[in-house]
């Protein structure tokens, strides 16, 4: 266990070296986002006001599920076909399974601090007229635990499948769709008119993650029931993490 | 006190590419099914073909042999990076297969690609090494500043390994792999790309280690440095050991010591079989690495190389040339080599090790 929490400790090292450009890498283009839909289209009018209480919670989610992916697929996609720094862990004398479950608990801290910086954030750029509420504090806990833990498994599951030459279209073929059909930019309940699409939706992990955190912050907005959404965040979450713990292994040991 | 490594036909075929680091320039993928246009081509690398070895406790071992014979896969195994696809490793008594995490307590690993962490400081490299091996704080830092000292890098403790050079790499990659005082150390081809004098000071150091009571197992495609170094050497070549003892005793199975290279315009029978009756040659046999290579000169299977083992080199020349000269055929090129181990790599597969 020592050597778990060492590889631990390594990690938010060397994440605290990086604190700035980690933050500006995951959180920069999610306020950007947040400054033009936001402030601008609804500072103009463009937008109703309303629309500000829908998008944080799926800010938020964006920022959370991009951190955590970054916290973990890109290190691990580098250290397995390129720097092969993690062999040095590899070798110490600990099962190669606690490495990918240390390499989870690491995403899940970044994830979890991605989204505790942009909520304030967020919310000090938007202005007047955003609805927040924090009196359920028990289920913002376990989603954004929840949310968190997903992040750090996508982040696994990618980090060990997706070879360095095809980074870019990891980001325009899955994490851009995941982003955009996930239910962040607008709530679930806005896809009735496109029934077949709102099926085909729930197939998408960060749905239930947006929807969960609107479900916590913004509960006067419609949202997926409580009890489904958690459902699938666990399902999804355990799905994840079997399935990136056996592709880790396979790719620790040859 | 140190221990022993034993290897009982291991064997490994790899189905996918193999890890960077291993199989070097040789690779040597199987016969390749025809290219679907469905299906990926499917590859087989076997490499490994059944080795067995005894590493005595203690020695300072070379693992020899040119690119793609197998040595870091073999390493990859005895250190549970690599699966073995069959046969078992042990090190100390330990089976590297169902014991790896008590295995890898007894090892250190200085790989043939450098994978020192580039986002620590030299220091922290060691610090951090010896918390996953979970040694005590106080141990640790007496130990990184131990190391630090005696591989020269105390100056440089609190860089980032980023800007570190080649020479200066690999001794910080031998100082971590000392951190937790293993018995058995494992070093991959551990001068390739080394200037000579850091590659003087980098032997030291090992030797230094191995003095200590350290089992030491190097791989290297240089005879001269398995040589000069290792008490014992094993020779690898296609994933197969086709030959090992001492250095004394490998060079002593080369036939009479010497050989001489020589190119003829053309090779007959008659010429080869003269050769072999002037005193002093072994063994004369046709067509070296150089003919596999399939320059022009090959073509004609009557041109060609002879390498003639004897036991001298220079002194034999005319003679030999005597024979040619009588049968009316041309010299065009010849190479004396010295007793070596590099002969004894030619005598037993008709290659050159340096090719």
């Amino acid at each position: 266990m020592r050597a778990f929490f060492a590889m631990l400790a390594r990690d938010i090292h060397v994440a605290r070296r990086n604190l700035l450009p980690m933050l500006v890498q995951t959180l920069f283009q999610p306020m950007l986002f947040v400054v033009v839909f936001g402030r601008i289209m609804t500072g103009s009018g463009l937008m109703r006001q309303e629309y500000k209480s829908l998008l944080l919670p799926g800010i938020v989610a964006i920022s959370m599920i991009f951190s955590g992916i970054m916290g973990v697929a890109m290190p691990l996609i580098a250290d397995f076909q390129y720097t092969r720094e993690i062999e040095d862990r590899l070798l110490a004398p600990l099962a190669p399974g606690w490495l990918a479950i240390e390499k989870v608990v690491a995403g899940m801290l970044q994830a979890l601090i991605a989204g505790a910086v942009v909520i304030p954030t967020a919310w000090v750029v938007m202005g007047s007229g955003i609805e927040l509420s924090f009196s359920r504090p028990l289920l913002l806990l376990a989603v954004a635990l929840l949310g968190a833990l997903l992040a750090a498994g996508l982040g696994l599951v990618l980090g060990c499948s997706v070879s360095q030459q095809f980074v870019g279209l990891m980001f325009s073929l899955v994490l851009a769709p995941m982003f955009f059909l996930g239910c962040t930019y607008y709530p679930w309940s806005a896809l009735t008119s496109f029934p077949i699409l709102q099926k085909a939706v729930l197939i998408n992990p960060v749905v239930y993650a947006s929807e969960g955190l609107r479900a916590a912050l913004t509960p006067h907005v419609a949202h997926l029931p409580v009890l489904g959404l958690l459902v699938a965040l666990v399902f999804f979450d355990a799905a994840l993490l079997y399935l990136g713990l056996q592709r880790f292994d396979r790719k620790a040991i040859g | 006190m140190s221990v022993d490594i034993q290897i009982r036909d291991l064997v490994k075929v790899y189905r996918s590419a193999p890890p960077a680091g291993a199989m070097g320039g040789g690779a040597r993928p199987g016969p390749l099914p025809t290219r679907g246009r469905r299906r990926r081509p499917k590859i087989e690398v076997t490499a490994l073909a059944g080795i067995s070895l005894d590493v005595p406790k203690g020695s300072m071992f070379g693992l020899l042999g040119p690119n793609g014979a197998g040595k870091t896969t073999t390493i990859g195994i005895l250190t549970t990076r690599v699966r073995a696809t069959s046969g078992e490793a042990f090190v100390g008594g330990l089976s590297v297969a169902a014991q790896p995490q008590e295995v890898k307590r007894q090892i250190g690993v200085v790989p043939q690609r450098p994978n020192l962490d580039l986002a620590l400081t030299a220091r922290e490299i060691l610090v951090f090494h010896g918390a996953y091996f979970g040694l005590p704080r106080a141990t640790i830092r007496q130990r990184a500043d131990e190391l630090l000292e005696r591989f020269q890098l105390t100056a440089r403790a609190g860089d980032m390994v980023r800007g570190f050079s080649g020479g200066m790499a690999q001794r910080l990659s031998i100082a971590r792999a000392l951190m937790h005082d293993p018995q058995v150390l494992f070093l991959d081809e551990p001068s390739a790309g080394l200037d000579p004098q850091t590659r003087v000071l980098l032997w030291n150091l090992v030797r230094a280690e191995h003095q200590r009571g350290k089992t030491v197992l190097v791989t290297t495609h240089y005879m001269e440095e398995a040589d000069a170094l290792c008490d014992r050497i094993a020779i690898v070549d296609h994933g197969r050991i086709i030959a090992h003892g001492t250095p004394a005793e490998l060079k002593a199975q080369v036939p009479g010591g010497y050989v001489l290279r020589l190119r003829f315009d053309r090779v007959e029978e008659s010429l080869v079989e003269r050769l072999r009756s002037v005193t002093g040659v072994r063994e004369v046999r046709r067509d070296g690495g150089e003919a596999v290579d399939g320059d022009a000169a090959t073509e004609d299977a009557s041109t060609g190389w002879l390498d003639v083992y004897a036991d001298r080199g220079g002194p034999l020349v005319p003679e030999l040339l005597a024979c040619a000269v009588s049968q009316g055929l041309e010299l065009r090129d010849l190479h004396i080599a010295e007793p070596s181990l590099e002969n004894l790599f030619l005598h037993h597969t008709g290659r050159s090790l340096r090719e």
